[in-house]
């Protein structure tokens, strides 16, 4: 250390003590204990229509869209292309894996084919990845569509191994230990413990080294190579975690619908999960999920509505794009930044200038 | 053994750094025109030059921002005119930015940690630092050095002007400096801050070296022990700092109407 011999003043332990951002955030927020009790005794207060239909189902697409989040959040790198990437980590757990289409699947067990799946989408999004980082912004947004788009129509013409438009069928899910995972209640559980360990994971990164560094490139790429950091090196390696992310939900999905066809991997849904993390809010880990869960309450609920109001229920995608132009009208940091300045707004004025800690 | 032998005499040569006929293009305007310059390690020199003379395009080129479009630039005996800019930075090379490239999102602890941390291994470290980080130490000591300790917590984006140039100086200083090249530190700095600058600058440690652009002669002329003078991309004259202040030719094309 060059300047140590400079600082006249010794670091006080007070300046140790108090150091909040760097432990975890939400341990003493009451908000976030009742919302994870409240997700742990879910399958006592819900059917099995709503532990799957909803709340699993919003897990999983809140996965997906943490994945984008991370990215667009932390890494300032909109990619279209995470939903693609857990439809071909979905492919791959079919296509490894046993399914109704014997003529295609290899038949493995599930705990080799789900690796194989991670790792073969993982390997696939760092490629893309690699791709786009080479470009900025609406750049990176093209690149990453024509992937999506890419893939969708290859997995519709392919029949060898993506078995063309009708998908690949009757996908088989783990059963061990005498117990049926695929049936709610467990089911439920293991999208709720991904889904969490994808939440803390993310959060934790953001305060580790190679997220906060993946912010200053966000904020300054030029800055950063001008402090020693490869850039491109970094953003790749979010590349690379957000894909391990997404693939992570890919396998759920997979074992949610026991299918996978072109339809799930198609343009409009890589574009929902943009919708979803926009939606919800891209500056914090937590706003994915929001947005995931609207997502899904809209889609379920929006046709009964829409019908009793004597309009076409299959207009709900009406009802998202309304609220999605709201979102980015009123609130570019989408519905959490709502709920952030609602609160702000019900707090005493002296406690306001500690609310505004930014993302990270 | 011939590489040994090689770096050997590279060290013998003892430039801490040395551009030799450096010429950068943009189309057809030549923005540096052969550029050669020899610094000792621990000098500290001031660039001088009135706007479009090159002196930040000078910096860009040392730094990797922009390759050059000729010449040979090599650090410490190094040959890194194709190294991109943390490569540079690794080996020691620091500069801070006319105008204040920071980490608005980021408090002013995590700017200046992550400087810290690019010059250090661990970059892609998913652990977060733990209490006795050394690197955490590190940048706490810089931030008191650069006087910030009592906004250490705030987000750059809420720092005043000055603060922020504080900052940049920190970001540069972080690891072990060798050369650092300052691009108009004093800009927009009032008369107390550029006091307390001269003080940082000159109390930095005798084996750093670095080069400065700065427009503000008092600033500029205390804090150097040698003066290049540029004008349209080329070297004009190079001496001692009063040497060039009493050159006639200087003063007509720089000091001349301008100094205050």
């Amino acid at each position: 250390m060059s300047l140590t011999h400079d600082a006249r003043v010794a670091v006080r332990p007070a300046d140790v003590a108090q150091r909040p951002a760097r432990t975890w955030p939400e341990i003493n927020n009451p908000a976030a204990w009742i919302v994870a009790i409240i997700l742990l005794i879910m399958p006592l207060i819900a059917s099995g229509f709503f532990l799957i239909e909803i709340f699993a189902t919003t897990l999983i697409l809140g996965i997906m869209a943490l994945s984008l989040m991370f990215l667009a959040g932390y890494g300032g790198m909109v990619s279209l292309m995470q939903l693609t990437i857990a439809g071909f980590s979905a492919y791959m757990v079919a296509v490894f894996g046993v399914s109704g289409n014997a003529n295609i699947s290899l038949g493995w067990p599930w705990w080799l084919a789900v690796p194989m799946a991670l790792a073969l989408a993982t390997a696939f999004g760092t490629l893309g990845g690699a791709l786009a980082v080479r470009t900025e912004g609406i750049y990176t947004i093209m690149i990453t569509l024509a992937i999506g788009a890419a893939f969708y129509y290859f997995t519709n013409q392919n029949w060898a191994i993506f078995n063309g438009h009708t998908g690949i069928n009757t996908v088989a899910t783990p059963h061990f230990w005498g117990v049926n995972w695929r049936a709610d209640i467990p089911f439920y559980y293991v999208v709720l413990a991904v889904a969490a360990l994808c939440y803390f994971a993310v959060e934790y990164i953001s305060r580790a080294p190679f997220g906060l560094a993946l912010q200053g490139v966000r904020d300054n790429p030029r800055r950063m190579a001008a402090l020693g950091f490869n850039v491109n090196a970094h953003r790749v390696a979010a590349y690379a975690f957000a894909s391990f992310v997404a693939a992570l939900a890919g396998v759920l999905q997979v074992w949610n619908y026991r299918q996978i066809s072109p339809g799930s991997v198609s343009v409009g849904a890589c574009i929902d999960v943009l919708i979803i993390a926009v939606v919800g809010g891209i500056t914090r880990p937590i706003g994915p999920f929001i947005g995931a869960l609207i997502f899904v309450l809209l889609r379920t609920f929006a046709l009964d509505f829409l019908v009793r109001l004597g309009l076409d229920g299959n207009r709900f995608r009406l009802l998202i794009g309304l609220g999605f132009l709201a979102i980015v009208f009123w609130s570019s940091d989408g519905v959490i930044g709502l709920w952030q300045r609602w609160r702000q707004s019900q707090r005493p004025r002296t406690d306001r200038q500690n609310g505004g800690r930014g993302h990270g | 053994m011939d590489s040994v032998a090689q770096r050997l005499s590279a060290v013998g040569a003892g430039a801490a750094l040395e551009l030799r006929g450096v010429t950068r293009l943009f189309g057809a305007l030549a923005a540096l025109t052969d550029v050669t310059i020899t610094v000792r390690p621990g000098e500290r020199r001031a660039v001088l030059g009135s706007n479009g003379a090159g002196k930040t395009t000078l910096f860009n080129c040392i730094t990797g921002d922009f390759a050059p479009s000729s010449g040979t630039i090599r650090f410490f005996g190094e040959d890194v005119t194709h190294f991109p800019p943390y490569e540079r930075i690794r080996r020691g090379l620091r500069r801070t930015y006319q105008i204040s490239a920071l980490f608005p999102g980021l408090t002013v602890q995590d700017n200046v940690y992550l400087a810290c941390r690019g010059v250090s291994r661990g970059r892609f470290s998913f652990l977060r630092p733990g209490q006795n980080d050394a690197l955490m130490h590190a940048a706490d000591n810089l931030v008191q050095a650069v006087h910030l300790a009592a906004v250490k917590d705030q987000r750059v984006a809420e720092l005043a002007h000055g603060q922020q140039r504080q900052l940049e100086i920190a970001l540069a200083l972080a690891g072990a400096p060798r050369f650092v090249l300052f691009d108009e530190p004093a800009a927009g700095l009032s008369p107390t801050e550029r006091a307390e600058l001269i003080e940082i600058l000159t109390s930095l440690p005798a084996h750093i070296g670095y080069i400065i652009i700065e427009h503000d002669m008092d600033v500029a002329l205390r804090v150097v022990e040698s003066v290049t003078m540029m004008h349209n991309g080329r070297i004009f004259k190079e001496g001692l700092p009063e040497e060039i202040q009493s050159d006639p030719e200087v003063q007509e094309l720089y000091l001349g109407g301008g100094h205050e």
